[in-house]
C-alpha cells in the first residue's frame, strides 16, 4: 500500500512539474519542482481524485492547514495518514 | 469634457433591501454573513455566504414575470426601480433615444442553469422551460432594465468576474463624458449563490469557511455573497437644469490588464489602474481621502493591493482610509463594485466611512488604516473604487464631493 501511495503521488507531482518520474526527489519542494499555486491546486484535487480522500487544504494559508506540503515526502506521509483516517 | 453625476440609487444585497438600509448597516458595521439557506447545502464544504434574506419574488414580480426573470434579473430590477425613482426622471422622446443601460454580471442567469442542469442530468428530464435561454442570458437584466424604462439608447453587459461591475460604470461615465449619452443607468448584478456557484469557488480552495477578514493577519479567504447596486449617471448640466439632487459626481476612471496570470493578481496592473483613474481625474493622490478596496479577505489580493496603493500613493498612503466592505455583504462577484460603490457614496455625501468588519490581528504587509470595525466620520472630498478581477483585469473609479 505505502509502496503504491508514494508511486501515485509521485506521478501526479510529476505530470503537473512536466518532469519524469525519476526526476522527482523526495525532498524537493513543489517550488523547487516549479508548481506555483494553481498547480498545486490542482495536484491536491488529483490526489483526492485518486485515492478518494477529502484533503484539508486552504490556499490562503498553506501552513495552517493540516497538510504539510514542505516537501514531496511530506505529502506522501500526508496522503498515507489522510487514507488511515477516511479509509482505515 | 462633459461632467457626469449620479442622482439616484438602489441595491438589494445581504446587509438591506435599499440604500438607505444598506447605509444603515455599514455605519452599525453589521455583518449580512450567515449560513447560507440553499439546496443541497450539506454536500459543500463551504456553507456560508452573504445571502438575501425574507426575499419575496412573488411580492415584486408576477407569475409571468418570474418565468422571465433569473434572481440576478430580479435583483437588477429591484435596485433599477430603486435608482431610477430616486433620479426623478421618466424616459421619452430624445431623453429615451439618448439614455442607456450597461450593468456587468459575471455568472448571469446561474440560478436558472443550475436548476435546469439539475433537470435534464439529475431528474433525466426531456423538456425544460421555453424561456430557459433568454432567463440565463447574461444581458437579461440589462435588457429588462431598458425595456421597463424605455431606455433606447447605448445597452450591454459586461462580464469581467469580479470587475464587471466596474468596468460597466467606467465605460456607463465614459459615454455620457464623451456626448454619447445623456443618462446612463450602470451598475451590476449577481446571483451565484447556488449548489453549482458555490462548488465551483470550493475548487479553488481560496474559500473561508467561517469569516471574511480583508487585512487581518488570521484572514483565511474569501465568502460569496449575491446582490445587486443600480445607479443612474446623469450629465451634469442636465441634471442641474433639472434641479436634480446630485449624490457625487465620477470623475475618472482607468482600466488595465495585468497580461501575466489567471488567478494571481498584479501589483504592478492594480498600481497602473489606480494612477491611471487618478490621472484622468486630474486629481492629485494627495487629493483622495478613502478608498473602498477590493478587498477580498484572501492572503494574496490583499497583500497585492495594500502594495499597489503604496506605490501609486507614495507617502500620501498614510493619509487615506480604505476598508474593505466584503467583510459585511461578501464578494457580489460581478456585482461588487456597484455594491461597494455605495460606501463611496456614503463617504462623500454623508461623512462616514463604513468600517473593514472582521478585523482581529494587524498584517505588517496591510500596514494602512483599513478603518477596523468600527465605522468612523471623516470629511472626504475625493474616493476611489477598486476592482481587480480573475484574468488580471483592473478597473479603479473616481469619484468626488459635490
Amino acid at each position: 500500500m505505502s509502496a503504491s501511495v508514494q508511486e501515485q503521488v509521485l506521478e501526479i507531482v510529476a505530470e503537473q512539474a512536466v518532469l519524469e518520474v525519476s526526476d522527482v526527489k523526495l525532498d524537493a519542494s513543489m517550488e523547487d519542482l516549479g508548481i506555483d499555486s494553481l498547480g498545486l491546486v490542482e495536484s491536491i484535487f488529483a490526489i483526492e481524485e485518486a485515492f478518494d480522500i477529502s484533503v484539508p487544504f486552504n490556499a490562503n494559508d498553506p501552513s495552517e492547514s493540516d497538510f504539510d506540503i514542505s516537501s514531496v515526502s511530506s505529502v506522501i506521509a500526508a496522503v498515507e495518514r489522510l487514507i488511515a483516517e477516511q479509509k482505515g | 469634457m462633459r461632467r457626469v453625476v449620479i442622482t439616484g440609487q438602489g441595491t438589494i444585497n445581504a446587509l438591506g433591501q435599499s440604500a438607505p438600509a444598506t447605509f444603515e448597516a455599514f455605519r452599525e458595521g453589521k455583518c449580512g454573513i450567515g449560513p447560507l439557506d440553499i439546496r443541497d447545502v450539506d454536500r459543500l464544504a463551504i456553507q456560508i455566504g452573504g445571502q438575501v434574506h425574507d426575499y419575496d419574488a412573488q411580492s415584486e414580480f408576477n407569475r409571468q414575470e418570474i418565468s422571465l426573470y433569473d434572481r440576478f434579473t430580479q435583483f437588477a430590477l429591484h435596485s433599477a426601480r430603486e435608482a431610477i425613482g430616486q433620479s426623478g426622471l421618466t424616459f421619452t422622446g430624445e431623453l429615451a433615444a439618448q439614455s442607456g443601460v450597461i450593468l456587468g454580471t459575471s455568472g448571469g442567469g446561474l440560478n436558472t442553469q443550475d436548476e435546469n442542469y439539475r433537470a435534464v442530468y439529475e431528474e433525466g428530464k426531456n423538456r425544460v422551460h421555453p424561456f430557459v435561454v433568454p432567463k440565463l442570458m447574461n444581458n437579461a437584466a440589462a435588457s429588462h432594465v431598458s425595456m421597463q424604462y424605455n431606455l433606447k439608447g447605448p445597452s450591454f453587459t459586461v462580464a469581467t468576474a469580479c470587475a464587471s461591475s466596474n468596468h460597466a460604470m467606467g465605460q456607463a461615465f465614459q459615454f455620457i463624458r464623451a456626448g454619447l449619452a445623456t443618462v446612463m443607468v450602470t451598475g451590476g448584478s449577481e446571483s451565484m449563490l447556488c449548489f453549482g456557484g458555490v462548488k465551483a469557488w470550493e475548487g479553488l480552495r481560496v474559500m473561508s469557511k467561517d469569516a471574511c477578514r480583508p487585512f487581518s493577519a488570521n484572514r483565511n479567504g474569501m465568502v460569496q455573497g449575491e446582490g445587486a447596486a443600480i445607479f443612474v449617471m446623469e450629465e451634469y448640466e442636465h441634471a442641474r437644469a433639472r434641479g436634480a439632487e446630485i449624490l457625487a459626481e465620477v470623475i475618472g476612471f482607468a482600466m488595465t490588464s495585468d497580461a501575466s496570470d489567471i488567478v494571481m493578481p498584479s501589483r504592478q496592473g492594480a498600481a497602473r489602474a489606480i494612477s491611471g483613474a487618478l490621472k484622468d481625474a486630474k486629481t492629485p493622490a494627495s487629493a483622495v481621502g478613502y478608498i473602498n478596496a477590493h478587498g477580498t479577505g484572501t492572503a494574496a489580493n490583499d497583500k497585492t493591493e495594500c502594495a499597489a496603493v503604496s506605490d501609486a500613493f507614495g507617502a500620501d498612503a498614510d493619509n487615506l482610509m480604505m476598508s474593505s466592505t466584503k467583510s459585511m455583504h461578501g464578494h457580489v462577484i460581478g456585482g461588487t463594485g456597484a455594491i461597494e460603490l455605495l460606501s463611496c457614496i456614503m463617504a462623500l455625501k454623508d461623512g462616514v466611512i463604513a468600517p473593514t468588519i472582521g478585523y482581529e490581528e494587524p498584517d505588517p504587509e496591510c500596514a494602512l488604516d483599513v478603518v477596523p470595525n468600527e465605522a468612523r466620520k471623516a470629511r472626504v472630498d475625493v474616493v476611489l473604487s477598486n476592482a481587480f478581477a480573475f484574468g488580471g483585469l483592473n478597473a479603479v473609479l473616481a469619484l468626488r464631493r459635490i
